[in-house]
C-alpha cells in the first residue's frame, strides 16, 4: 500500500520527525520528495506512538518541515544483485556511480540479511597464502575468517590490505572462482583511489564490486555501505558458489557515525559516548561472514580500522576484537623504522589458524615454529628494555643472542616489499633461519623430532 | 481461553510498547505482530506495558496486536534436552534449520522438545504409592550416559491411581495419574515447565565439599573450582577465555555439562557442534555430546534473548541437578549478557549507573550466581550446579562493572592475562591475582583423596612464584647475573614450574586431561629439585654446576614424557635427580677435603 504524508514535525540532523502516521514498519524505508522534486531514502528508525522518526541517507540539508511529500514503502532496504555487479562501483546507498546504467536484472535482498544458523555453519578450514610471512607463519588467515587489521593514522594499512588481495591465494586452489568486495566507508577519494588503481593494475578489478562513501558524502550512508556490500558478497558466495574476499575500510569511521546517529537521537550513550548497542551493531556486520554447510562459496572478511590514538584498548578495535576471529595488529614503532609491513605479531592473532595449519594444510612444523617464534620474539621485548638500562654489551650471552635474533627477525621476516610474495614453504623456511640463531635449548616450545629435523 | 489483547504504539530495536494491556501480567510471555514474535513483558504502566522481543523486529507494524499467553517465559523440561543445541528461548537450532537451511527466519514460533519422538520408559512408581513433588517416578534412558528421572512436578501430590504400562511413548502421554488429599487427579506427564526466571525448589543447600576435577593444573592444584561453587574466567580478548571453557567442557567431571555460547562468534559454537561428538568421554567411552547441551545465541541474533539465554541455560541445569546429577555450566561470556541488559535498559530510556549499565546490573549478577550450589534435592538426592562465567572486560580493564561486580558473587577468580597470552603460555592464567576461595574448604578432600601434603606444596609453590615475580623486577633493573646463586635458583625453578607445570597443551593428546595424582606428583617432583638443587646451593656449589639443563629438561618434559597412567616414571626420573646430586655432592665435598 502506498501512502502519502507530509506531517514534518521537526529535522534534527540527519533524522526527521513524523506526526500523525496511522501505519508504519520499523525499519521499513520511505520516499522523501522535495519541493525541486529531488528525491531522497529514508529509513525508520523508531516509532513512538504517532511519531516516527527516519534517518535519512543523503542528509537532511536543503530540507523544511513544509516542503516534504513522503511516500512509505512498505519495504525494508533492498538492494538489486546479480552477477553483473561485478566490475561495477556503486555508492553507499548502492546506487551505481560509475555511469554504467542501473542494475535492471537481480534479486532483491535486504541489505539487513539475516543472522546465519550456527548449526549451518561450516567450520572454516582452509588456509588462504597473502606471501607476507607474517601473516601466513603467525596469524594464517582462513577461508571464512573475519580477521581485522588494527592501525592507525598514517601507517601503511592500505598497502598491506592491497598486497593481500593481489597475492591471495587459496590453499587447494582448483578451478575456484575468486572476487573481492571492498567497500571504502568515510574515507579520502584518494585513499579509495589508491585501492581502485591498484586493482586495475594488477588486473583483480573485473572481480572487484565497489562500494565508496566518500568522506564528504551523508553520514547516513555510512551504514548502508557496509550492508550493501555485505549483501552483494552473500549473494555471489551462496548463490554464486564464489569465494569472496571481504574488504572495508575504515570501520572507525563507520562507529562514529553510528555515535553521530545515535547522540541525534538523545540516546543513553556508554563507553565514550558510543551506543550501548555498539557490540550488537558490529557483529550484525562482523558475523555475516563465514561458510555455509550445504554452500560452496565463502565469505572472507578483512575489515580495517584506525584505532583513535593507536589505542587498542579504544571501543572500537576493543568490541572489534571480541567479535572476529584474531586479529592483525600494526605497529608505530615498526613503522618509524621503517619495518614493512610493521605487523606487531604479539598482540595479532589468528583465532582459526589452529585447525588449518600444519600436517595435511601447510608443513608439518608450521603450529610449532609459530608457537616459539612468538615466545622467543617476547622475550627479546624483555630483553631490549632490559638492555635499554645496562647497555647491550653486559647482556649475557644468551641474551645477546636474542638481541640478534630480534634485529633479523624484523629485518629479514617481517619486512618484505609491496610486490614480494613468499611462498609458505619460504617463509617456513626464513623462520628456521631466524630461530638457528638461538640454541637449542632456548627452543622450549620445539620438540625433538621437529628440531633435528629442521634445525 | 479468552486471548486478551494490545496494540502496538511504540518500536524500538527489541523493545516494543502496547497499549491496551491491563490485564497483562509481569513477565508474561508474548506474541507480538502478524509474524506472533516471541516477547516478554517487562513493565506495566496505566496500561501501557513494555515488551522485549526475542526476535528480529524490522518490518513490525504500528497498530498491530501483542497477545497474552497467560503464562511466563518458561522452559519444556524432559527427555530429548541432552546433545541438543537451542536457541536463547529453547527452540532447537536444527529443527529451525529445516525452515530454512542457512539462515535464521522470522516468526519461528514457539518450538522446544520434540513431541513426536517416542522413549522407552520404566515407571518405577506403584499404585498406591503416595507421591510428592520431586520424587521420582520413572526412567528413561536419555544417552548412553545419562539416565532421565522423571520427577512429579511442583504443585503435584498424591495417591498413584493409575499408571501405563513400561514402553514406549511420546512425552504428551499421560504416564500417570495421582488423586490429591482433597480430591484433585494430577496426569503426569514425561515433560514439566518451568518459568526460566524462577530458581527450582530444593530441599536444603549442603556444605561445599567436593572439588570439580577439570584435570587442568593451574585450576586443579592452584586454583580450585567446588563442585556446587561458582568460578569467574575474566580475560580481553584473544587470551584465551572460550578455550579455557572449552577444556572445562570437555574434561571435568561434572556429570552434564550445559555451555551457553552468549553473544559470542558463531564459529565458536561451529566448533563444538563439530568437535564434541568426536571427543571421547574417558570414563564412559561414549562422545562427551551425549551429556552436553548447548546453548546458542551468537553475536548477531536478537538480542533479548542473549539476555534469556542464561536464565534458561541454569533452569535446565537446576532440572538435572535435581534428579541428582552433578551438572556444570560454562557461560561465554556474562558480559555480552550484561550488555544485552545495558541495550534494553537504554532503549527503555531508564536512567544509567556506571558505564551506561543500569542500576540493577549487580543483583541480576547476584541472583544469577546464587542458582549454583550444592544441594540436597526434594527427593533426597545430592546433586550441584557449578557455575563457570567468563567475563569479557572492555579494553581488558579488570575495573569495569561487570568484573568488579561479578568479583563480589564469585569465590574462585580466574584472571586471564594479555602478557601471557601474547607470550603464548596458555592457559594464560595469571597466578598472582588469582584466587579461589574453596582452596581451605576442600583441604579436607585433598588431603584424604590425593596427599597430606598438598596443599602446603600448592601453599610454598605459589610463594616461590611471587618472589620470582619481585625477583625479575630487579633482574629487569640490573640483570640477573648480580643475583646470589639461591635467587638464581628460585628464578630457574620458578621457569620449570611456568612452563613445566602451569603451561599445559590443549592439543596434545597426554596433557590436555591430567590426572589429578599426577599432576600432584608432577609439582612433587619440581618441589624435589629445588630441594636437592637448594642443598647443593647452601653447600657452596655454583649454580652453573646445580643447574644441568639436561635434568632440567627433562623435569619440564614430564608432561609429555610420562604418560597419564604410568606414574612410575615419575619416580625414576626422581631417584635420576638424587643420583646427580648425590655424585656432585660427593665430588664437591672431595675437592673440599
Amino acid at each position: 500500500m502506498i501512502r502519502e504524508y507530509s506531517n514534518v514535525q521537526k529535522i534534527e540532523g540527519p533524522l526527521i520527525f513524523l506526526k500523525g502516521i496511522k501505519e508504519a514498519k520499523y525499519g521499513e524505508i520511505i520516499e522523501i520528495t522535495l519541493s525541486d522534486k529531488e528525491k531522497r531514502k529514508g529509513k525508520i528508525i523508531k516509532i513512538e506512538r504517532d511519531i516516527i522518526v527516519a534517518q535519512v541517507f543523503e542528509g537532511t540539508s536543503g530540507m523544511s518541515t513544509e516542503n516534504l511529500s513522503i511516500r512509505f514503502t512498505g519495504s525494508p532496504f533492498e538492494i538489486k544483485v546479480s552477477k553483473n555487479v561485478l566490475g561495477r562501483i556503486f555508492n553507499g546507498g548502492g546506487k551505481p556511480i560509475d555511469g554504467g546504467g542501473e542494475i535492471y536484472v537481480g534479486k532483491n535482498l535486504n541489505i539487513n540479511g539475516r543472522p546465519i544458523n550456527p548449526v549451518s555453519r561450516k567450520y572454516p578450514k582452509d588456509y588462504i597464502q597473502t606471501g607476507v610471512s607474517s601473516i601466513d607463519i603467525l596469524t594464517t588467515l582462513i577461508r571464512g575468517q573475519k580477521l581485522p587489521i588494527f592501525s592507525g593514522n598514517g601507517m601503511p594499512h592500505k598497502e598491506l590490505a592491497a598486497q593481500i588481495v593481489a597475492q591471495a591465494k587459496l590453499s587447494n586452489q582448483t578451478d575456484v572462482k575468486f572476487a573481492v568486495v571492498f567497500a571504502a566507508i568515510g574515507v579520502t577519494k584518494d585513499d579509495a583511489a589508491y585501492f581502485r588503481n591498484h586493482f586495475e593494475e594488477s588486473g583483480t578489478i573485473d572481480n572487484v564490486v565497489m562500494f565508496a562513501n566518500y568522506a564528504d558524502d551523508p553520514v547516513v550512508e555510512r551504514f548502508s555501505a557496509p550492508r550493501c556490500a555485505l549483501t552483494v558478497a552473500e549473494y555471489l558466495a551462496f548463490e554464486e558458489d564464489m569465494h569472496i574476499l571481504v574488504v572495508m575500510t575504515d570501520l572507525t569511521s563507520y562507529c562514529e557515525a553510528l555515535r553521530e546517529i545515535s547522540s541525534a537521537r538523545e540516546e543513553v550513550p556508554s563507553r565514550k559516548g558510543y551506543p550501548g548497542y555498539l557490540y550488537s551493531d558490529l557483529a550484525s556486520l562482523y558475523e555475516r561472514a563465514g561458510m555455509l554447510k550445504n554452500k560452496i562459496g565463502s565469505i572472507t572478511f578483512l575489515p580495517i580500522l584506525t584505532m583513535p590514538n593507536d589505542d587498542i584498548s579504544h571501543p572500537i578495535p576493543d568490541l572489534t576484537g571480541y567479535i572476529t576471529e584474531g586479529q592483525i595488529v600494526l605497529s608505530r614503532d615498526l613503522t618509524n623504522n621503517n619495518i614493512n609491513p610493521p605487523v606487531n605479531i604479539l598482540p595479532s592473532l589468528s583465532r582459526l589458524m589452529k585447525d588449518g595449519i600444519g600436517e595435511g594444510y601447510t608443513r608439518k612444523d608450521h603450529p610449532d615454529v609459530a608457537n616459539q617464534l612468538f615466545s622467543s620474539y617476547s622475550k627479546v621485548t624483555d630483553i631490549r628494555a632490559l638492555a635499554q638500562i645496562i647497555g647491550e654489551d653486559d647482556l649475557s650471552e644468551t641474551d645477546q643472542l636474542y638481541m640478534e635474533f630480534g634485529r633479523q627477525f624484523e629485518q629479514k621476516f617481517l619486512k618484505q616489499s609491496n610486490i614480494e610474495n613468499r611462498t609458505i614453504d619460504e617463509s617456513l623456511n626464513l623462520s628456521w633461519e631466524m630461530l638457528r640463531i638461538l640454541p637449542k635449548i632456548e627452543l622450549d616450545r620445539l620438540n625433538d623430532e621437529i628440531i633435528n629435523e629442521y634445525y | 481461553m479468552d486471548k486478551k489483547q494490545g496494540v502496538i504504539t511504540f518500536i524500538n530495536g527489541p523493545v516494543v510498547k502496547g497499549e491496551n494491556m491491563n490485564a497483562f501480567t509481569m513477565r508474561e510471555m508474548v506474541l507480538v505482530g502478524e509474524n506472533q514474535l516471541i516477547g516478554e513483558v517487562i513493565s506495566l504502566e496505566n496500561g501501557v506495558s513494555t515488551v522485549q522481543v526475542y526476535e528480529e523486529t524490522e518490518g513490525l507494524s504500528l497498530g498491530k496486536s501483542i497477545v497474552s499467553t497467560g503464562k511466563p517465559l518458561s522452559v519444556k523440561l524432559g527427555p530429548g534436552l541432552l546433545g541438543n543445541i537451542f536457541d536463547g528461548i529453547q527452540r532447537p537450532l536444527e529443527k529451525i534449520r529445516k525452515m530454512d537451511p542457512n539462515f535464521i527466519p522470522e516468526g519461528v514460533g514457539l518450538i522446544s522438545l520434540d513431541f513426536s519422538k517416542k522413549w522407552t520408559v520404566r515407571i518405577s512408581a506403584n499404585i498406591g504409592d503416595e507421591l510428592a513433588p520431586g520424587e521420582i517416578f520413572g526412567y528413561v534412558q536419555e544417552t548412553h550416559l545419562i539416565e532421565h528421572r522423571l520427577m512429579v512436578p511442583w504443585g503435584m501430590e498424591g495417591k498413584v491411581e493409575s499408571k501405563v504400562e513400561d514402553g514406549q511413548y511420546d512425552l504428551e502421554k499421560t504416564l500417570l495419574t495421582l488423586s490429591g488429599d482433597e480430591g484433585q487427579k494430577f496426569e503426569l506427564k514425561m515433560y514439566t515447565e518451568w518459568p526460566i526466571r524462577k530458581p527450582r525448589i530444593i530441599n536444603e543447600r549442603m556444605k561445599i565439599s567436593k572439588p570439580l576435577i577439570t584435570g587442568q593444573r593451574v585450576l586443579d592444584i592452584f586454583f580450585p573450582i567446588a563442585k556446587g561453587g561458582t568460578a569467574a574466567i575474566p580475560g580481553g580478548f584473544g587470551t584465551g577465555k572460550t578455550m579455557t571453557q572449552h577444556q572445562l567442557a570437555k574434561w571435568s567431571d561434572a556429570d552434564i555439562i550445559v555451555y551457553i555460547g552468549c553473544g559470542e562468534r558463531g564459529n565458536e559454537m561451529t566448533d563444538v557442534l563439530e568437535e564434541f561428538p568426536k571427543l571421547i568421554d574417558p570414563k564412559s567411552n561414549r562422545p562427551l555430546m551425549e551429556r552436553t547441551i548447548l546453548i546458542a545465541n551468537t553475536s548477531n541474533m536478537p538480542v533479548a534473548a542473549r539476555e534469556a539465554s542464561i536464565y534458561t541455560g541454569i533452569t535446565l541445569a537446576e532440572y538435572y541437578r535435581d534428579m541428582g546429577y552433578h551438572v556444570a555450566i560454562m557461560a561465554d561470556s556474562t558480559s555480552r549478557w550484561a550488555e544485552a541488559l545495558r541495550e534494553i535498559s537504554g532503549r527503555l530510556e531508564e536512567m544509567p549507573a556506571e558505564e551506561g549499565y543500569p542500576a540493577y546490573l549487580p543483583s541480576r549478577l547476584a541472583e544469577f550466581y546464587e542458582r549454583a550450589g550444592y544441594v540436597k534435592n526434594l527427593n533426597g538426592s545430592e546433586g550441584s550446579v557449578t557455575i563457570i562465567g567468563a567475563v569479557s572486560p572492555a579494553g581488558g580493564d579488570f575495573s569495569e562493572p561487570v568484573t568488579e561486580n561479578t568479583k563480589r558473587f564469585v569465590n574462585a577468580f580466574l584472571a586471564l592475562d594479555k602478557k601471557l597470552a601474547y607470550a603464548r603460555h596458555y592457559p594464560s592464567i595469571n597466578w598472582l591475582n588469582s584466587y579461589s576461595g574453596y582452596v581451605k574448604i576442600l583441604e579436607d578432600w585433598y588431603k584424604e583423596n590425593v596427599s597430606e601434603h598438598v596443599i602446603e606444596l600448592r601453599n610454598e609453590m605459589i610463594q616461590l612464584l611471587h618472589e620470582e615475580d619481585k625477583l625479575s623486577d630487579i633482574v629487569q633493573l640490573v640483570g640477573e647475573d648480580v643475583l646470589p646463586d639461591s635467587q638464581r635458583l628460585v628464578l630457574e625453578i620458578a621457569k620449570i614450574i611456568k612452563v613445566g607445570f602451569l603451561q599445559q597443551n590443549a592439543f596434545h593428546k597426554e596433557d590436555t586431561f591430567v590426572p589429578i595424582m599426577k599432576q600432584y606428583l608432577m609439582l612433587s617432583l619440581i618441589k624435589h629439585l629445588y630441594d636437592q638443587a637448594s642443598l647443593g646451593i647452601k653447600k657452596g656449589i655454583p649454580i652453573s654446576q646445580i643447574k644441568n639443563a639436561e635434568l632440567f629438561d627433562k623435569v619440564v618434559k614430564v608432561k609429555y614424557t610420562v604418560p597419564n597412567d604410568d606414574l612410575k616414571l615419575i619416580n625414576d626420573i626422581s631417584s635420576e635427580i638424587d643420583e646427580y646430586y648425590e655424585n656432585i655432592f660427593s665430588k664437591y665435598e672431595q675437592v673440599e677435603a
